[in-house]
C-alpha cells in the first residue's frame, strides 16, 4: 500500500491539509507569464520558488520553462528586495533581452510589503528599461488562493499595463481560454478561426510550452500574445472569457478600462460546454456556424451515443482546480454518468458549490462535494464506498493504485504522462480525446476483470 | 585581464579551444560588476604540486537575474535528511506551495516492510497552508493545531516542522510550539528553521537539517544491533535504488549499515547511528556536519568514499575493509571484488567504442559533478568542463582549504553546533596509534581531495553555472552529453544534445555500485548514440534546392 496510513474514518481537520489538490499563485502567474511573446517571468522572492515553479511547470510541459529570480538573501528579507529587483532588471535585459518581464510576488516579499510599481518606476526613472521594453507586475501571495488565482492576477495585469482603446473599434473578439494546455489554446483559437472571426487570445502558451524540435535553442519561442495584439485588445468588439476563476478578473479589468463587454462562460469542455462556446462567438462576432463545425459536433455527438452504454451510471470521483472541475462534472453528467465525489483545492466560494450541486441534483446516489478540500479527504471518501473511475492530476495515481480504481489523469500537473500539452480536451475535437479516454479506461477494467468465459472480442 | 597575462606561458588546450578565451567570451556580455564576480567562479583547472589547484569563488550569493540551477534553503533542509525518511511526518509551516512542491519530487526509493511498524508517510504530504489571517496574526495556533491533528490521524512516532519564508519574518517561534507538543503527546517532535532566504543556497538548508538530527534524534538509542563491521552510510539518498545496490554489495561482503543518511531511512536507525564504527561519506557537501559531529561527541572517525563507478567502488571497499583491519573482511572484499568487477568490465568493453572520446560536461549537486566523472572516464569520454551548482571551495579544491574559507554574513547566520566529547558515550574506535598506522598506510580520515584534482588541466570549472553560459559553452563546444538537472534539461535538448539528468536519473537508476556502473554505461550508450538526435533536418531542408521535379502525365 502507498497511502498506507489512510483511514476509512475521517476526522474533522482545520489546520492540517493532507495531500493538496492545489499550489500556490506564483506558479499560475508563472505559466500566464510565459504566454506572453518574447516575455521573462520573474519571482521577485527568494530563489527557491522559482526552483520549484520552473521544476513543477518544466515537469508537466516537458519543456524549457525559463524564469528569473531576485534571489532574496536574510538581508533583503529584512530591508526589502528593491535593489535585488533592480539589479535583476539590469541584468536581465543585459543578458537576455527580453520584451517583457513579467514580475510576480511571493509570500515572501508580500509579507515585507514591497511597492513593486514603486520599484519599476525608480527602474524606469534610472535608465534601466531600454526603450520599447516592459517590466510588467501582478501582486500574487502565496498565502492567498491558489494557482489559479496567481495565472488569474497576471493575466489581469496583462489588461492593466497594455490593453487600450488606442483605435477604431475592430470585429475582433478577445478569448480569455483560462488555466488550459497550450494544445487547448490552439485549439480554441482554431475553433474562432474556422468561423471566419479574427481573434485575439490572451495569455497564450501555445507554440512556448509545445514546441518543435529544432535544433536551434529560443529562449523566447514562436509563440505567445504579442505586445501589439495585448495593446490593441481595448479595441475589440468583445471578449469571451473562459473559466470564472482564471478569467473573469481580466475580463471585467477590460470592460473598465476600455469598454470591452464580455462574456462569462464555462470552460469549453464536453458536447454543451462547447456549444455554449460556439455560440457566444457566433452571436458575438455576428456569423453563421460553419458546416466544418457541425461535422465535428455530429462526430463527437455519434461517438457518445456508441459509447453511452459504458458510460451511463458509472460513478466518478474528481478533483482538480475548479473551472475544470466544474466543466467536466457537467460533462460527466451529461454523458449519464455519476460524478460522486467531488473536490477542488482551491476555495471558489458558494456560488461556485451551488453550481456544483446544482449540476449533479438529479444523480440517484449520495453526492459529496468539497469546495477547498484535499486528496486525503477524496481518498477516505473513497475507502468508504468506491468509485468505478478517477479523474485527477498525477498524484491521483496513488490512490488509483491503493484502491484499485481505473484513472485518467486531467488536469495539472501532469508529471508521469505525455500528449497533455499536444491533443486538447476543449472544443468537440478535445471532447472526442475525453471521451475516447474515459472508454478506454472503462473498457481496459472490464476486460481484465473479465472471466475467461465471459471475455468478449467485441464491445 | 590580469589572470589572462599570467596564463599566458603555458598555453592550455580544452577540445582545441583556449579555454582562457571561452572564459573571456562567457563574461563579455555582462555588466562589468557582474563579469567581474562571475570571472572569480570560472576557474580553468590546472593541479600542481600536492594536488594544489586555483582558488574558485563558491557557496557566494546568487546573482538576480541571471538565471541559474540553485534552490532554497528549505528544499536542501526537507528535502536531504528527513524527506527521504519515512517514518516520520514532515509538516511544511507556510503556505501550500512549498509543501507542495516537495511532496515525492524527489526519487528517494524506500522499503517500509523491512521496518518493523511498516509506517511510510513519504507518499504524504502535510502543510498547514498558511492563509493571510494567520500572516497578519502569526500561524503559531495554526501549527500547534495541525501537530495535533497529524497525531490525532496518523499516531506517528516523530513530528518533524520546517519554516518557510514567512514564518520567520512573521516571527512564529515553531521550536516553542514543537517543545510543547512533544511534552503534551508524549513522541519526538522538533523543529527546523529552514526559511528558504537563509543562506546562498540548498547548502544552508543541509547545514540547519544536519544540525536539528543530531540534536534532537542522534544518540537517543544505545541498542547495540547484532552485525559486524558497523557502518553508517551518510549522503547517501537511494535515488532511483543506489542505496539498494550498496546495501547488497555490503551484505555479501559482510558489512551491516547501522544507518543511512538518508536513503531508505528511518528515524529509529538515525537516533541508534552512533552506536557505529565508522561514518562513510558519499557527499560530502550535504552531509559532512553530521560526520564531524559524530566523530567529536561519540569518537566516530569518518572517511569520504565513492560508489560511482565500478573502480571507485572497489577502491571504496578497499578502504573499508583497510579499516577494520580484518583480513576476513579483506578476504572477503577482494572476493566480492573479483566476482562482480569482470560482468562490468565486460559491459563497458562493449560499449565504449562507442562513446570513446564523446564529449561530457556536467554541472550538477554538490558531489555529483565529481562522481559521475568516474563513469565517463571508464566509458572513455572527455570531460571538458564541471561545476557544482551549491557547493563550497572545499568541495572543489579539497577540504585543506576549510581554513582559509572566509566566512561571510550569509553563512554566518546559519548555526554552528558547539559539539563536546559525550561523558558517558564518547568513545574512540580506534587508537591514535591505530590511527596513525592507518594514515600510514593510506586511508585518510576527515579528509576530501576535492573535484579540481582529479580533472585535467585546461577544464573548465564553472560555479553556479548561469543558463547564458550554460547556452553559450554548448555553443562553443558541441559536447555529446551534457549533464544536469530537470530545469536545464529541455533547453540544452532543444540544441540538439541529450541532457542526462543526475539529480533524478531521468528515472532510471540504480546507478552506484557494480550493477548501476553496468545500468549507467547502457544509459549512456543510449542517449549518445540514439537515433532520434538525427531526424532534426526535414528531407527538405538538407536539400532545399529543387533539382528535378515530378512531371505527371
Amino acid at each position: 500500500m502507498l497511502l498506507r496510513h489512510t483511514t476509512k474514518e475521517i476526522m474533522e481537520r482545520s489546520a492540517l491539509t493532507v495531500n493538496p489538490a492545489k499550489t500556490c499563485q506564483p506558479v499560475g502567474a508563472m505559466y500566464a507569464s510565459l504566454g506572453i511573446h518574447g516575455c521573462l517571468p520573474h519571482s521577485h522572492g527568494s530563489q527557491g520558488c522559482y526552483a520549484y515553479h520552473r521544476t513543477a511547470l518544466t515537469r508537466h510541459y516537458k519543456e524549457p520553462v525559463i524564469a528569473a529570480t531576485s534571489a532574496f538573501t536574510e538581508g533583503a528579507s529584512v530591508f526589502g528586495g528593491q535593489a535585488n529587483l533592480l539589479q535583476a532588471i539590469d541584468n536581465i535585459f543585459a543578458v537576455y533581452n527580453p520584451d517583457v518581464i513579467a514580475v510576480h510576488t511571493t509570500c515572501l516579499s508580500e509579507t515585507i510589503g514591497d511597492d513593486i510599481p514603486q520599484i519599476i518606476n525608480k527602474a524606469k526613472a534610472d535608465g534601466k528599461i531600454p526603450d520599447g521594453k516592459y517590466v510588467i507586475h501582478a501582486n500574487t501571495p502565496s498565502y492567498v488562493g491558489s494557482h489559479i488565482t496567481g495565472f488569474s492576477n497576471m493575466t489581469k495585469a496583462m489588461v492593466d499595463y497594455f490593453s487600450s482603446q488606442n483605435g477604431p473599434k475592430q470585429k475582433t473578439i478577445n478569448l480569455i481560454p483560462g488555466y488550459v494546455e497550450p494544445s487547448d489554446m490552439s485549439e480554441i483559437k482554431r475553433i474562432a478561426r474556422e468561423m471566419g472571426i479574427s481573434s485575439l487570445m490572451f495569455p497564450d502558451t501555445s507554440q512556448v510550452l509545445n514546441g518543435p524540435m529544432t535544433g536551434h535553442y529560443q529562449m523566447f519561442p514562436a509563440g505567445g500574445s504579442k505586445i501589439k495584439d495585448l495593446q490593441s485588445t481595448g479595441n475589440s468588439l468583445g471578449t469571451i472569457a473562459m473559466g470564472r476563476m482564471a478569467s473573469l478578473a481580466a475580463a471585467r479589468a477590460l470592460d473598465a478600462k476600455c469598454k470591452v463587454p464580455y462574456e462569462m462562460i464555462d470552460l469549453p469542455i464536453g458536447l454543451q460546454a462547447t456549444d455554449i462556446f460556439v455560440d457566444s462567438l457566433r452571436k458575438m462576432a455576428g456569423v453563421n456556424v460553419p458546416e466544418s463545425l457541425s461535422i465535428e459536433r455530429g462526430q463527437l455527438l455519434d461517438v457518445i451515443t456508441d459509447m453511452q452504454q459504458y458510460f451511463f451510471g458509472k460513478r466518478v470521483a474528481l478533483v482538480g482546480d475548479p473551472d475544470q472541475v466544474l466543466a467536466l462534472t457537467k460533462f460527466l453528467v451529461s454523458i449519464d454518468m455519476y460524478p460522486v465525489y467531488i473536490v477542488t483545492g482551491s476555495a471558489a466560494g458558494k456560488k461556485y458549490q451551488k453550481a456544483l450541486e446544482e449540476a449533479t441534483k438529479d444523480i440517484p446516489h449520495e453526492v459529496k462535494i468539497k469546495v477547498g478540500g484535499d486528496m486525503l479527504l477524496l481518498h477516505q471518501w473513497i475507502k468508504n464506498l468506491s468509485v468505478d473511475l478517477l479523474i485527477g492530476n498525477t498524484y491521483v495515481k496513488y490512490i488509483a493504485k491503493d484502491e484499485d480504481i481505473p484513472f485518467i489523469r486531467f488536469g495539472f500537473p501532469i508529471l508521469d504522462r505525455i500528449g497533455h500539452s499536444y491533443f486538447p480536451t476543449v472544443g468537440y475535437k478535445g471532447g472526442l480525446r475525453l471521451v475516447e479516454k474515459i472508454l478506454d479506461a472503462v473498457l481496459d477494467r472490464k476486460d481484465r476483470d473479465s472471466t475467461d468465459i465471459n471475455f468478449e472480442l467485441v464491445l | 585581464m590580469a589572470d589572462r597575462n599570467q596564463q599566458q606561458e603555458v598555453v592550455m588546450s580544452l577540445d582545441e579551444q583556449n579555454p582562457e578565451t571561452v572564459k573571456a567570451d562567457l563574461l563579455r556580455r555582462y555588466p562589468i560588476k557582474i563579469a567581474r564576480k562571475r570571472s572569480k567562479q570560472i576557474v580553468v583547472n590546472k593541479v600542481g604540486a600536492c594536488d594544489d589547484v586555483p582558488q574558485i569563488s563558491s557557496n557566494v550569493r546568487t546573482i538576480p537575474g541571471l538565471i541559474g540551477q540553485r534552490g532554497c534553503c528549505y528544499a536542501g533542509c526537507k528535502g536531504v535528511v528527513l524527506g527521504p525518511t519515512r517514518d516520520i511526518i514532515n509538516i511544511t509551516h507556510g503556505p501550500i506551495g512549498c509543501g507542495f512542491y516537495s511532496w515525492l519530487t524527489r526519487r528517494n526509493q524506500t522499503d517500509p516492510d523491512s521496518s518493523e511498524d511498516k509506517h511510510n508517510f513519504i507518499p504524504y504530504c502535510f502543510s498547514t497552508d498558511m492563509q493571510d489571517e494567520e500572516i497578519i496574526f502569526g500561524g503559531e495556533r495554526k501549527l500547534r493545531k495541525a501537530i495535533q491533528e497529524a497525531y490525532d490521524n496518523f499516531k506517528p512516532k516523530a513530528i518533524a516542522v520546517f519554516a518557510t519564508c514567512p514564518v520567520g519574518l512573521i516571527g512564529d517561534d515553531i521550536h516553542s510550539v514543537c517543545r510543547e507538543m512533544k511534552e503534551k503527546l508524549g513522541i519526538n517532535v522538533f523543529g527546523f528553521s529552514c526559511e528558504g532566504y537563509k543562506g546562498v543556497s540548498q547548502s544552508a538548508g543541509h547545514h540547519i537539517a544536519n544540525n536539528q538530527i543530531f540534536k534532537h534524534v542522534v544518540g537517543l538509542d544505545d541498542t547495540v544491533r547484532e552485525g559486524e563491521y558497523k557502518v553508517n552510510l551518510l549522503g547517501e539518498y537511494n535515488i532511483g535504488g543506489d542505496a539498494f545496490e550498496i546495501d547488497r554489495i555490503f551484505k555479501k561482503c559482510g558489512i551491516s549499515i547501522v544507518s543511512t543518511y538518508s536513503g531508505n531511512s528511518s528515524i529509529d536507525d538515525f537516533s541508534n547511528s552512533h552506536t557505529a564504527d565508522l561514518n562513510l561519506i558519499m557527499c560530502h557537501r550535504s552531509i559532512n556536519y553530521v560526520a564531524e559531529m559524530m566523530d567529536k561527541k561519540y569518537g566516530i572517525p569518518w572517511i569520504k568514499i565513492n560508489f560511482i563507478g565500478a573502480e571507485a567502488t572497489a577502491k571504496s571497499l578497499r578502504k573499508i575493509a583497510g579499516y577494520f583491519n580484518d583480513q576476513k573482511l579483506i578476504d572477503r572484499v577482494e572476493q566480492v571484488i573479483a566476482e562482480e568487477l569482470p560482468e562490468v568490465k565486460k559491459a563497458y568493453l562493449e560499449i565504449r567504442p562507442r562513446t570513446e572520446g564523446k564529449k561530457v560536461m556536467l554541472f550538477v549537486g554538490g558531489s555529483r559533478a565529481h562522481h559521475y566523472q568516474e563513469l565517463f572516464n571508464e566509458l572513455g569520454m572527455k570531460i571538458l568542463s564541471a561545476g557544482y551548482e551549491f557547493a563550497h571551495r572545499d568541495d572543489y579544491e579539497g577540504r585543506k582549504v576549510i581554513p582559509s574559507i572566509k566566512v561571510d554574513a550569509d553563512s554566518r547566520n546559519i548555526e554552528e553546533l558547539e559539539v563536546t566529547p559525550d561523558p558517558g558515550k564518547y568513545s574512540p574506535r580506534k587508537s591514535p596509534e591505530e590511527m596513525n598506522a592507518l594514515e600510514n598506510q593510506g586511508i585518510k580520515f576527515s579528509d576530501y581531495e576535492g573535484m579540481m584534482p582529479a580533472m585535467k588541466d585546461g577544464t573548465l570549472i564553472i560555479d553556479d553555472i548561469s543558463q547564458f553560459e550554460t547556452d553559450a559553452m554548448i555553443e562553443i563546444f558541441k559536447p555529446d552529453i551534457f549533464c544536469a538537472g530537470i530545469k536545464e534539461k529541455y533547453s540544452v535538448q532543444k540544441h540538439g544534445i541529450p541532457l542526462k539528468q543526475l539529480h533524478s536519473y531521468d528515472y532510471g537508476g540504480p546507478y552506484a555500485g557494480f550493477k548501476g556502473a553496468i545500468n549507467f554505461y547502457k544509459e549512456i550508450d543510449r542517449m549518445v548514440n540514439s537515433k532520434v538526435w538525427g531526424y532534426i533536418k526535414a528531407p527538405w531542408e538538407k536539400n532545399p534546392e529543387l533539382t528535378a521535379t515530378y512531371a505527371w502525365g
